[in-house]
């Protein structure tokens, strides 16, 4: 019973301990959001310069995000186009294929004959009555080469592409979806250029948050004079200014969701009309929930960080004397 | 409870605040520090509260050698002296509960606890019914009786005074004085650092005096220092 009761006051005085310490953190949180709507004006300044520059990344990773979901019907890798010589029949062409298939580096080859090209073009290409009026179908036939994965590099496919050249039925070889990858390669530049803006935007963030804590240590030296005065450790007098920058951080994160939504709402009409007028469905698609909590994520640590720099670099040259 | 041996501080503008000071204080002791101004009191209550470190010699608190805490020690070390000073440093954005409540926040008492301890504070100074108001409401002796109130919130054992009756008129530093004696009478060890000669003389408490930096007078050296 003794022994009972005297193991059991320590860890009741450890619960209170903690819940005292977690009671002090939301006091301080809540705290430090008061001190900020006391200045909503100043505190909406600075809030909007890290939304703004939060949000410029952000908008160009979306963009980014579109531009791939737009190519990404073109995702195949490269196809070779055999155009047969109009003179090659049917039967031959089928044999010709059969003897590419065989090849090393060729994963698939499909054949379509000119009435079946002649088939397809009036379907997509809209000149269907004009090509009725034509007495001989123009098109030739087709071999559509497929690389295997392993013969898919540039090098390779180009020998390929040369050693079908040779064949005396091959009118023209040519090397299709290079502009795709062409593409892709632009938005890889891209892509890295918005990382390296992302990560610079990021500093002035950081700085941006820092400045504005290190103004409100000043104001507020006499207190953290008082403070140390009367014993407070350092996690004790920093935490009102970490929260602070936490909370510019959510603001600011909340504002850049703000622009972005908004600009994606006002683009989003007109590229579904331009869209449109390329017979594609695209829809714009906005922030999702996982990248508006990524950006709220980004917002708090980038907020919490820069508050970080400036009260670790400036609360020690407050000492009271 | 204090013990100096062979202190000195100088500071790095060279000059010599305090030369080889030595002296003991018994836990209990009440004791007035005078002096001129720039006589050196202020750096000594520095040492006692280590915002100042000794350059040479040692001082201890209750038999701990200041020179041997840590710098991330400090606050746990202040937490167990009250510190009373002529300007008071109180905060003036906060109410009088608050500012005497700060040192209980900081070392983490509970809600209940705090509220319990603060209402006794303002009542042994007198200020009870006053915990609502803030500071810049109250005159200059209410101000410093909020100080003290702040000062011995969580029962330090030792209680130091920086010219605490400097702005006040003799009525008001006399109970000033009255109020840092009964602290005295239950076993706090009181520092009061004064130029105010007039009142100490008819208290009969230890004087100890300094005079260009050294312990130029002790009214009753406490056997070895």
């Amino acid at each position: 019973m003794n022994s009972k009761t005297t193991s059991s006051r320590p860890e009741r005085h450890l619960t209170t301990g903690l819940r005292v310490y977690l009671l002090r953190h939301l006091q301080v949180f809540f705290y430090s959001l008061g001190q900020l709507s006391r200045s909503p004006f100043a505190t909406l300044m600075t809030a909007a310069v890290i939304g703004i520059a939060l949000a410029l990344p952000t908008g160009l990773h979306l963009m980014l995000k579109n531009a791939r979901q737009l190519s990404g019907g073109w995702d195949g890798a490269t196809q070779i186009s055999l155009f047969l010589k109009r003179t090659v029949q049917e039967e031959q062409a089928r044999r010709l294929a059969n003897q590419i298939r065989n090849l090393p580096g060729v994963a698939g080859v499909r054949f379509i004959s000119r009435r079946e090209a002649l088939n397809e073009f009036r379907r997509l290409s809209g000149f269907g009555d004009a090509l009725t009026a034509l007495e001989d179908n123009p098109l030739p036939s087709v071999l559509v080469i497929q690389p295997t994965l392993a013969a898919s590099d540039p090098g390779k496919t180009g020998r390929l592409l040369q050693r079908l050249r040779q064949y005396p039925a091959v009118d023209i070889a040519q090397l299709d979806m290079q502009w795709v990858k062409r593409l892709y390669a632009i938005m890889n530049i891209v892509q890295r250029g918005v990382l390296v803006l992302a990560i610079l935007l990021g500093i002035a963030v950081l700085l941006v948050i820092g400045n504005t804590i290190r103004l409100a240590i000043q104001n507020r030296r006499a207190e953290i004079v008082v403070m140390k005065l009367i014993g407070g450790t350092d996690g004790f007098i920093r935490r009102p200014f970490l929260y602070t920058g936490f909370w510019y951080g959510v603001f600011g994160g909340m504002i850049a969701y703000l622009l972005v939504t908004l600009s994606v709402s006002i683009l989003a009409g007109p590229i579904e009309k331009l869209a449109g007028l390329y017979q594609h469905h695209f829809r714009l698609t906005g922030l999702d929930a996982e990248a508006t909590l990524l950006l709220l994520l980004i917002g708090i640590l980038l907020g919490l960080g820069g508050s970080w720099l400036a009260v670790g670099r400036h609360l020690r040259e407050i000492e009271p004397a | 409870m204090i013990r100096f041996t062979h202190a000195s501080k100088r500071y790095t503008s060279g000059f010599d605040a305090l030369q080889d000071v030595s002296f003991h204080m018994p836990a209990g002791q009440m004791a007035f520090l005078t002096g001129h101004s720039g006589a050196g009191k202020s750096t000594l209550l520095k040492l006692i509260a280590l915002l100042e470190r000794s350059s040479r010699g040692q001082v201890f608190v209750n038999g701990q050698n200041l020179g041997k805490i840590p710098r991330w020690r400090i606050p746990y070390f202040r937490r167990n002296i009250g510190i009373i000073f002529q300007d008071h440093q109180l905060l003036f954005d906060r109410t009088v509960f608050d500012n005497v409540a700060l040192p209980l926040i900081i070392a983490g008492y509970p809600q209940r606890e705090i509220g319990r301890r603060v209402r006794a504070a303002l009542d042994k100074v007198g200020l009870l019914g006053k915990e609502k108001v803030y500071p810049i409401t109250l005159s200059g002796g209410e101000q410093q009786r909020v100080g003290i109130a702040r000062a011995v919130v969580n029962k330090p054992p030792l209680l130091l005074a920086d010219e605490p009756t400097g702005n006040l008129d003799p009525e008001l530093s006399r109970e000033i004085m009255t109020i840092f004696e009964e602290f005295s009478q239950v076993g706090v060890t009181v520092l009061v650092a004064t130029h105010d000669i007039a009142l100490i003389e008819t208290l009969p408490y230890r004087v100890l005096a300094l005079k260009n930096g050294k312990l130029h007078y002790d009214s009753d050296p406490s056997e070895e220092t």
